[in-house]
């Protein structure tokens, strides 16, 4: 088993004890069985127990991880570590408040993810079996459910960092677009008229830093874009 | 003492499928619920299942309930409660359609309806032929599950406490649970939970072991809180090795893949399932296949250079299939096996994965402490549903896309029992039992307290080697054995284990060693309880259980058609009958179990 020795500098920041952040720089030894930068960071641990960060499915499912990793937001648990030039810079998610270390305070992020009524709105009355849907209605929803909410993507666009409390961010906005898109949502209108507003759409400059960024390999700017259609279509 | 106190109807510990289809039944019934997480509900396990959640909607070709059971009952090599297993199958249908009422993105047929896959042991006409039961959302099930179960709790407005772990159950002088204590992890604040009624919905603890499918955060903090309260736990020494973990990543790889017609093949190119399991193959149940699995590589037939894994083979699957119905595991497998399956076989090796026991309760999700029924001397106010929970429907193997559909009905009877149950008790809450809240306390200050103790992970490692080498898919009696002795002298250790870290600001250093304290508990009920069930059946097969005429598969009912209780104190062994009487039906009657 070949072992290896990464450099890391990592931002630390514990409000407990310090007056201010820093960054540290430390190093830890894999070994072949290593493949991720979260490997990596849970070998870091065990040297330093004090470094803290968010951790669960280690897949890329659970959305818990999300970092700024040598500029860059993504999951520690999809990133290759021998892939990262070293020293490896992490730091948090940008444009939240830092809560400890590489954990961040995410409220502000869901609050917009709430404010778009992520559910699907049917008031007619339930069939006894499920709604039908089309192979190619259901086609619609490719590339807007599998968002797994990590904020990799808000928090790497520039119009969230400025308004975080008026701007939906391309999160709560694609998965605006994933119930606009679903046959079975009746409320579409109410959801334009809930997005019908300077900021909470608009502030979208299609900067796309969210496409560059999403680990699911998902794509904010184009839902945007057709919630803007939809706008334009019926206001015409 | 001062901790303060909040009051609720109810309290649910996990924000899981199970968690969050019990807030669901409550939050709609108008109760002040709340539903304490270690992480945001969306991140919970659940987002990892991938295949599928089985119901007989038959929406591809004909399916009934009952051969559901029957392939059900079966697969638990008849260890189950044939009474839950019942329910399970009779209510599947109900609640798959309500999650799709709740807006989940389930695939279609072209007639609109949910889309059904084969699955490992899923038969028609009670064991004849492979049927399509298992209904899937491409290969991301959980995570649409889990999200779709998310979105209906913020329209019904359940009140969720993210990032709160908890650390203790509380019971009063009678037994009587009163709700829980529980710290915030970004403060460290300690904090009661009073409730008429309290739910664990806590998942697993695959973290027992050193190679697991499971998340970090699957560390049996449910079954730790029941059992230091005196709580027995069922049926501990049966544990799912799924047969297709990325090797050496540990990553899950669906059945689903081999639902769509993927193939193990070993170090030859055979299709080597065809010897173990003529008629189902592949999709034999999952102990079938990992025991096939492991005897390929013991034999000298696995494959890559150390021949310690087998391939699984979609190459000859359309790329279209794949792309469709599989993206997921392309994904995973590119990324941790650094193979796209279109292209070259994927190589997959046995993985701890899913835990059949647990905290023991009836259909209805009522913990019961009876060792004759289910129904009786049940623990009042005290619920238990999902994997924490052992009902018992997987009895000793679970069926693939069980899990999913556990959550579901179990989430949902739990959530009504504790509805009618809170209807029955007084508007005020009783006192509260204060050394139950003092022990709780006093454990981490243990912990914050402790000097020239042990490390953490050290101790942590310890117990995961030894759970993976004395108690793994082959069990043999002398490694048991010596295996209760090991982990016994873990327990030692963990007692003085210590952090350096004493921040009060979100702690994770505190909160691993809180939940290697709960993992510790798993790890011991498991262990002896395997070491005492001197019988092979379905996950758990020993060297010393040997496959004659009265006991084929090693499997002895004469002696061992019964559940396991394991109590904490004084680690004493209890066992309570199997329910071989259903609801409606007739008892699907014992038989040798081949596939």
């Amino acid at each position: 088993m070949t072992n290896e020795t990464i450099q890391f500098r990592v931002y630390r920041y514990n409000p407990d004890q310090d007056a201010k952040p820093y960054m540290q720089d430390i190093s830890v030894e894999i070994d072949s069985t290593d493949r991720k930068l979260l490997d990596a960071l849970v070998k870091l641990k065990v040297k330093d127990e004090t470094i803290s960060f968010r951790r669960s499915c280690r897949e890329g499912v659970c959305g818990s991880d999300a970092m700024n990793i040598n500029g860059k937001n993504g999951l520690a648990c999809l990133t290759d570590v021998r892939d990262l030039k070293q020293p490896i810079e992490l730091r948090p998610i940008p444009g939240l408040p830092v809560i400890r270390d590489l954990i961040v305070d995410m409220t502000q992020f869901f609050t917009q993810y709430h404010s778009i009524k992520p559910y699907v709105v049917n008031n007619s009355p339930a069939p006894e079996r499920e709604r039908l849907q089309s192979p190619e209605d259901r086609k619609e929803l490719d590339g807007l459910y599998e968002c797994i909410l990590c904020a990799c993507c808000s928090t790497s666009c520039p119009s969230f960092w400025w308004n975080p409390d008026k701007f939906v961010g391309p999160a709560g906005l694609l998965a605006a677009y994933r119930f606009i898109a679903d046959t079975r949502d009746e409320a579409t209108s109410e959801r334009l008229d809930n997005l019908e507003d300077p900021y909470r759409l608009f502030r979208c400059h299609s900067i796309m830093n969210c496409v560059d960024v999403c680990p699911k390999g998902l794509n904010p700017t184009r839902a945007i874009g057709k919630i803007k259609d939809l706008m334009v279509k019926r206001a015409v | 003492m001062n901790v303060p106190v909040r009051h609720f109807d109810a309290v649910i510990v996990g924000a899981g499928g199970a968690g969050m289809r019990a807030a669901l039944q409550l939050s709609e019934a108008g109760l002040k619920t709340a539903v304490i997480s270690k992480v945001f509900p969306t991140r919970s396990h659940t987002v990892a299942a991938q295949g599928g959640v089985s119901a007989s909607l038959g929406n591809s070709e004909k399916d009934h309930w009952h051969w559901h059971m029957y392939d059900t009952v079966k697969g638990s090599d008849w260890l189950g409660d044939q009474d839950a297993i019942e329910y399970m199958c009779r209510e599947a249908p109900k609640v798959v359609v309500e999650l799709e009422h709740f807006g989940m993105p389930f695939d279609r047929n072209d007639d609109g309806t949910i889309y059904q896959r084969p699955f490992g042991g899923h038969m028609s006409n009670f064991g004849e032929k492979p049927v399509r039961r298992a209904c899937a959302a491409a290969d991301r099930t959980g995570h649409a599950m889990l999200h779709a179960l998310y979105q209906r709790n913020v329209r019904a407005n359940t009140q969720f406490f993210v990032e709160w772990m908890a650390l203790d159950l509380i019971r009063d002088a009678d037994g009587n649970v009163q709700g829980v204590v529980a710290m915030e992890m970004e403060t460290s604040e300690i904090v009661v939970f009073q409730a008429k009624a309290t739910l664990f919905a806590t998942g697993g603890a695959g973290r027992i072991y050193a190679s697991s499918t499971n998340a970090f955060i699957n560390t049996g903090d449910g079954l730790g809180m029941a059992a230091r309260a005196g709580i027995p736990l069922e049926d501990m020494e049966f544990w799912q090795f799924h047969p297709t973990g990325v090797a050496g990543a540990g990553v899950l790889i669906t059945e689903g893949v081999r639902g769509e017609g993927g193939i193990l093949r070993n170090s030859d190119g055979e299709r080597f399932m065809e010897r173990y399991a003529p008629n189902a193959k592949d999709l034999a149940s999952r102990d079938v296949v990992s025991r096939a699995m492991v005897t390929e590589i013991n034999e000298g037939r696995g494959c890559g250079p150390n021949k310690d894994h087998v391939l699984l083979d979609i190459t000859h699957l359309d790329p279209e299939v794949i792309m469709s119905k599989l993206p997921g595991i392309r994904e995973i497998s590119i990324k941790f096996a650094g193979v796209d399956p279109i292209k070259a076989p994927i190589p997959v090796v046995p993985t701890c994965h899913y835990q059949m026991g647990g905290i023991p309760t009836n259909y209805k999700g009522e913990v019961v402490l009876s060792t004759t029924d289910n129904h009786s001397d049940i623990v009042k106010g005290f619920y238990a549903a999902g994997e924490c929970a052992c009902a018992s429907v997987h009895g000793a193997n679970r069926l693939g896309t069980n899990s999913l559909l556990d959550l579901l009905v179990f989430g949902k009877s739990s959530g009504n029992s504790m509805i009618d149950f809170i209807k029955t008790q007084p508007e005020n809450l009783p006192e509260l039992n204060m050394a139950a809240i003092e022990r709780s306390v006093a454990r981490v200050a243990r912990l914050d307290g402790q000097k020239n103790g042990t490390n953490v992970h050290e101790a942590r490692s310890a117990m995961q080697r030894t759970m993976q080498a004395h108690c793994g898919v082959f069990r043999f009696k002398d490694m048991l054995a010596q295996g209760v002795a090991k982990i016994l002298e873990v327990e030692e250790m963990i007692k003085t284990i210590e952090i350096a870290d004493k921040s009060k600001v979100f702690n994770t250093a505190r909160l691993e060693a809180l939940e290697l304290e709960n993992l510790i508990e798993v790890a011991k009920a498991t262990m002896i309880s395997a070491n005492a069930r001197t019988e092979s059946r379905g996950a758990h097969v020993r060297d010393d259980a040997e496959d004659t005429p009265a006991n084929p598969n090693g499997r002895d009912d004469q002696n061992w058609l019964k559940h396991t209780l394991w109590h904490r104190d004084g680690n004493k062994l209890d066992y309570k009958p199997v329910n071989m009487t259903p609801l409606t039906v007739e008892a699907i009657a014992l038989k040798t179990r081949s596939y």
